[in-house]
């Protein structure tokens, strides 16, 4: 089977980019073709999330195939540990093949304590390194526990990391085993400050792996110290707030500060960017072009 | 030890509706250590079940006795046995193991729990708080992880490290919770012990805890 575009593009050394659109929470499909649409041209591979924090959404592989079928771009299948044992995971895996999809995302997952359904018991039968030996696994030929599989799925291997964690020595540890579990291509946390990625392109270089940097568009002041204060590992610098405080129209200065930092990413270490502006993917195009990566 | 807590007085009340004569029956084993379900709980739980029944029924006679342990079947015959006779429900104060153990050893009285149990824990060194430190997975890792169990610790039960959620050392799931993986990390590396981390730990083998399980003595 051929590699996917998100890989050729990866290994011919062109700063690639990739973005993220939300399954629906419901059965209409036509706002994520038309999100799809808005980012053709712009990125290499769309993801498509699984049911973030928890909250109860589409199953990704119908958007992930819509969009590749309907709107001809990439997709990327985030796939957690959540609310799959290693059969359900598998099983799921083994339609998403069927259906042509090449590039998975291989996520923990919130605890659904965060999400819509709390009392759901959380499954966790795997973690992500043990989630990606399970995908390196199904494309050796056969199944988590050996048995041989009809046909063998080809599927590049992408985790997540966080740049700005503490301690990133256990950060880095943890992508070593990814690593050597199988994976490829990473695609981390949201990142504000270029330090921060630098240091982390310098602990990672001794890994072979590809970095695509998280670039989450800000929409106010308030969602800067909001995500300071609650997500791990973000650290928006103060400037970058001050900026965002005094700017007549937030979301365009919130635009021109991601496609100034997309700019510097691209100065870095670094092999691309994947855009995670939930709820506003009609600004990727514009930010993409202010970057001049287009 | 077993950590149990008390049910709402209301549904144990609902539970033992029609029942004229009630008997308690105490451990003194890990829930007696905690007076969770020891003598002295027994006897209050008792007295509280009959003031309630007596504004209702005078007929109604509740009773408390504790064992030394109740998850040992012969402990149960000995003390209940000769006293047994004179009660038509038990209310357990146990864990689940000593609640089922009454069950099956008086096979014609119904037995319900006073508590619901909970987990296995230790007393925090901060005074009333029990901290559940093992889920009795049947296939203990604490050689590789510096004594610290993630199986139980970590909410998600992670044998890799810590997952994106650890927020200035503590829980995605709760703010005060320590995250297991950075205790982990920290008492690996204090120890000299950091290489282990280092190793993939394989998806753990659920045949090993999958209930219910048995064990010869």
């Amino acid at each position: 089977m051929t590699k996917s575009e998100l890989i050729k593009s990866l290994e011919s050394g062109k700063f690639t980019i990739t973005a993220e659109i939300e399954a629906p929470k419901g059965i209409n499909t036509e706002k994520i073709i038309q999100n799809a649409q808005l980012l053709k041209g712009y990125v290499t591979a769309i993801n498509v999330t699984d049911c973030p924090l928890g909250n109860v959404m589409m199953n990704s592989l119908v958007p992930c195939h819509l969009i590749q079928e309907k709107v001809g771009v990439e997709a990327v299948l985030q796939m957690t540990c959540r609310d799959r044992n290693r059969i359900g995971i598998q099983a799921d895996f083994l339609g998403a093949a069927a259906l042509g999809i090449k590039n998975i995302l291989a996520l923990t997952g919130d605890h659904p304590r965060l999400g819509d359904h709390p009392q759901a018991k959380p499954v966790f039968d795997l973690d992500s390194v043990q989630l990606t030996m399970l995908i390196k696994k199904l494309n050796e030929g056969f199944d988590f526990n050996g048995h041989k599989l009809e046909g063998t799925p080809k599927f590049h291997i992408g985790v997540a990391a966080t740049p700005g964690a503490d301690p990133l020595e256990l950060e880095i540890i943890k992508l070593e085993k990814k690593m050597e579990a199988g994976a490829e291509f990473v695609q981390t946390q949201a990142v504000y400050d270029i330090n921060i990625l630098d240091k982390f392109m310098d602990a990672v270089s001794h890994l072979s792996i590809k970095v695509l940097v998280g670039v989450v568009p800000l929409k106010s002041a308030g969602m800067a110290k909001y995500m300071n204060k609650h997500v791990p590992g973000i650290k928006i610098p103060e400037d970058i707030i001050k900026r965002m405080e005094k700017a007549e129209e937030p979301i365009k200065e919130g635009n021109t500060i991601a496609a100034e930092f997309l700019k510097a990413v691209k100065g870095s270490k670094a092999h691309g960017a994947h855009i995670m502006a939930v709820g506003t993917q009609q600004y990727v195009p514009t930010i993409i072009k202010q970057a001049g990566l287009i | 030890m077993i950590v149990v807590e008390r049910k709402n007085i209301n549904d144990i009340l609902e539970n033992l509706k029609g029942f004229k004569k009630i008997l308690l029956v105490g451990c003194n084993g890990c829930v007696g250590i905690y007076q969770l379900g020891g003598e002295k709980q027994a006897i209050e739980l008792a007295m509280l079940i009959n003031m309630g029944n007596k504004l209702k029924d005078k007929k109604i006679d509740t009773k408390a006795i504790t064992v030394i342990r109740q998850c040992d079947k012969q402990i149960v015959k000995e003390e209940l046995g000769p006293i047994i006779t004179d009660c038509d429900i038990i209310l357990s104060l146990a864990c689940g193991a000593g609640v089922q153990t009454v069950a099956e050893v008086f096979e014609n009285i119904p037995v319900i729990p006073a508590n619901d149990t909970k987990f296995i824990g230790a007393q925090a060194r901060e005074k009333g708080t029990l901290f559940e430190m093992c889920i009795a997975c049947g296939n203990c890792i604490l050689d590789k992880t510096g004594g610290i169990c993630p199986v139980t610790r970590c909410p998600k039960s992670h044998l890799n490290g810590p997952c994106g959620g650890v927020y200035k050392g503590k829980c995605e799931t709760d703010k005060e919770r320590d995250c297991a993986w950075l205790l982990i990390y920290n008492k690996l590396k204090l120890s000299g012990k950091l290489e282990s981390m280092k190793k993939i730990a394989s998806p753990k083998d659920f045949t090993k805890a999958a209930h219910p399980r048995k064990q010869e003595v």
